[in-house]
């Protein structure tokens, strides 16, 4: 019998840990259910109550009234689907390049794209804002998504996958049938990259609809996705910590829901290494 | 254009649209960051530019709050990064057993990262209410007095510090995971034959066989403890990090002397200062990771 841990079953003890620690990632969403389905008196309580309540339609209704969510989350909506579409197709164009092509300054490049996935984003950010308010795009939806679509880990993902996954015989044969190199990157490499360009989406999505410094930095009231929209709610203009929990459920469902659907596939993308976004 | 004209820059075409992107919007603002950083920029009329040297550099030196913030940033930092690297780790141990419900327990651990930084902050200041939150109310049953988790530094420190614990503990124990699965059973076979047991083969087996893991996730969660903003500004929703500061990180900071009193060219100089730290903390990342490696081929 092997002895790798991998190998041995869980015990009872094994199992109670993940459960206790399945409850504490799961509870404060729970939680938020609770809070946005109660009125602020029963959270008050010196025992609150521990089950959903029936004022959820209520306070949605108070978010609605208190900040415009409905335009939020179609913001968010628009900026995180052309961040997501915009950085697979760039990272998979590099990516392919970077993985199949040989050119001058391959490895220069290539260094300077790892390089700068150490670098955060958020150092650049004084000049990037006074570049928007002299392109007139502060408040436009454009000065979120643009900067959004500079992914170094998309191109570095795609690459690390393209190199394994594409033989170069394929390329090969194809270019000696004559075909040019738009014509192998969209019969050939993106038939072969999808299953990559689609968890770098789902990675891409999720990080684009929860980035919240530089949105609120680009953006205001007046245009907000929903995570500026929820800042609105917390920053002291409404009281209401029920109608505050209803918003961020609001906020929050969407995200939830393509994590339900597509949990597996993005487990399986960050065990592939995914980066912080 | 001839056919091989064409074929040498094709290459270029296929990265064009990255680098352009990132030439832009990535690599211009950083370097341009060193720039207005000795310049008098204020956020009303940022085209318009004035030379003050290191000025900006002296006043965040003079300034107490960037002492408390500097403080702060790796007081947070570690109150966030130390616990959740640690459970990480023997979360992954444990998710390692051969499991019913595998995927389950690993998309379950994954459900704070889906929640973005804004949600997981109001939803953490409400728990850590001062009255009424389900924190105190629960450490009343066991008999404790209510905490004020919102003016006591370090209770507000821990506070906001969990928030951080709480969603990205799960990630980093599938990264930590997918290391030991890499870990070839052979070594464990090995060691048991030596009549290890399972603690010293957790202790030479494993941790060594992850320490490329580790060394990148103490470096990824170290650059992202640098530059905490969200959680500290909604968790009771002031740029000015609680009434005495206590909570403020540097990227708050930064945030609060550009965008709530206008001075970007200021600002710049935090930035420029937190690219300093980042480069120094994951300087001495690499050379602790190296005296290890060093220390261990010598055996």
């Amino acid at each position: 019998m092997s002895s790798s841990p991998a190998a041995r079953r869980g015990g009872r003890l094994t199992y109670g840990v993940l459960v206790c620690a399945v409850l504490v990632s799961a509870f404060p969403l729970y939680w938020t259910l609770v809070a946005a389905s109660r009125s602020n008196a029963d959270l008050a309580r010196p025992m609150p109550a521990l089950l959903p309540g029936p004022r959820l339609v209520a306070n949605l209704q108070a978010v609605l009234d208190e900040a415009d969510i409905g335009k939020a989350l179609l913001n968010s909506l628009i900026v995180s689907s052309g961040i997501t579409v915009g950085t697979v197709l760039c990272s998979t164009l590099a990516g392919f390049a970077f993985a199949k092509l040989r050119f001058r300054g391959r490895g220069a490049l290539l260094g300077t794209v790892v390089a700068s996935m150490m670098i955060p984003p958020q150092l650049g950010v004084i000049p990037l804002f006074m570049l928007i308010v002299k392109l007139h795009w502060v408040n436009q939806l454009q000065a979120v998504v643009l900067p959004g679509l500079v992914s170094a880990f998309g191109v570095f993902f795609m690459r690390q996958f393209l190199a394994q996954s594409l033989p170069d015989e394929l390329i090969e044969a194809a270019r000696v049938d004559g075909a040019s190199y738009a014509r192998v990157f969209w019969s050939i490499v993106v038939p072969v990259a999808r299953p990559a360009m689609a968890v770098l989406g789902l990675l891409t999505f999720m990080t684009a609809w929860n980035d919240f410094f530089w949105p609120v930095v680009a953006l205001s009231s007046q245009e907000p996705t929903v995570q500026v929209a929820l800042r609105q709610l917390g920053g002291g203009y409404v009281h209401d910590q029920s109608v505050i929990m209803a918003g961020t459920l609001l906020g929050t469902l969407p995200v939830l829901l393509v994590f339900g659907l597509l949990g597996r596939q993005i487990v399986g993308g960050i065990m592939q290494g995914a980066v912080k976004g | 254009m001839t056919r091989t004209a064409r074929k040498a820059l094709a290459p270029y075409a296929f990265v064009a649209p990255f680098f352009t992107l990132f030439a832009a919007f990535g690599l211009f603002p950083l370097l341009y960051t060193a720039y207005v950083s000795v310049y008098r920029v204020e956020l009303q009329n940022p085209g318009e530019m004035q030379w003050r040297g290191l000025d900006n550099y002296t006043a965040l030196f003079t300034d107490p709050f960037f002492w408390t913030a500097l403080r702060n940033t790796f007081t947070i930092g570690a109150l966030s990064t130390v616990p959740q690297l640690l459970i990480a780790l023997g979360l992954a141990h444990v998710l390692n057993y051969r499991l019913r419900a595998r995927t389950f327990f690993r998309t379950a651990l994954l459900l704070p990262y889906a929640t973005s930084v804004a949600a997981a902050s109001l939803i953490f200041a409400q728990l850590f209410g001062r009255d009424f939150g389900l924190v105190n109310t629960l450490l009343g049953l066991v008999g404790f007095d209510p905490v004020d988790w919102q003016t006591g530094t370090a209770a507000s420190q821990i506070a906001v510090s969990s928030i951080v614990v709480w969603r990205w503990t799960g990630y980093n124990t599938l990264i930590y995971l997918a290391g030991m699965q890499s870990i070839p059973g052979e070594l464990y076979e090995a060691s048991e034959v030596d009549g290890a047991s399972k603690w010293q083969q957790f202790l030479h087996v494993t941790l060594p066989g992850l320490r490329p893991t580790i060394v990148f996730t103490v470096v990824v969660s170290t650059i992202g403890a640098t530059q905490l903003f969200g959680e500290p500004l909604l968790f009771e929703g002031s740029v000015s990090g609680g009434i005495s500061h206590q909570y403020q990180t540097l990227g708050l900071y930064m945030y609060e002397q550009g965008w709530g009193f206008f001075h970007l060219g200021r600002a710049a100089a935090i930035a420029w200062v937190m690219f300093l730290l980042i480069v120094a903390l994951v300087g001495v990342n690499a050379l602790f990771a190296r005296r290890r490696s060093l220390k261990e081929a010598g055996r």
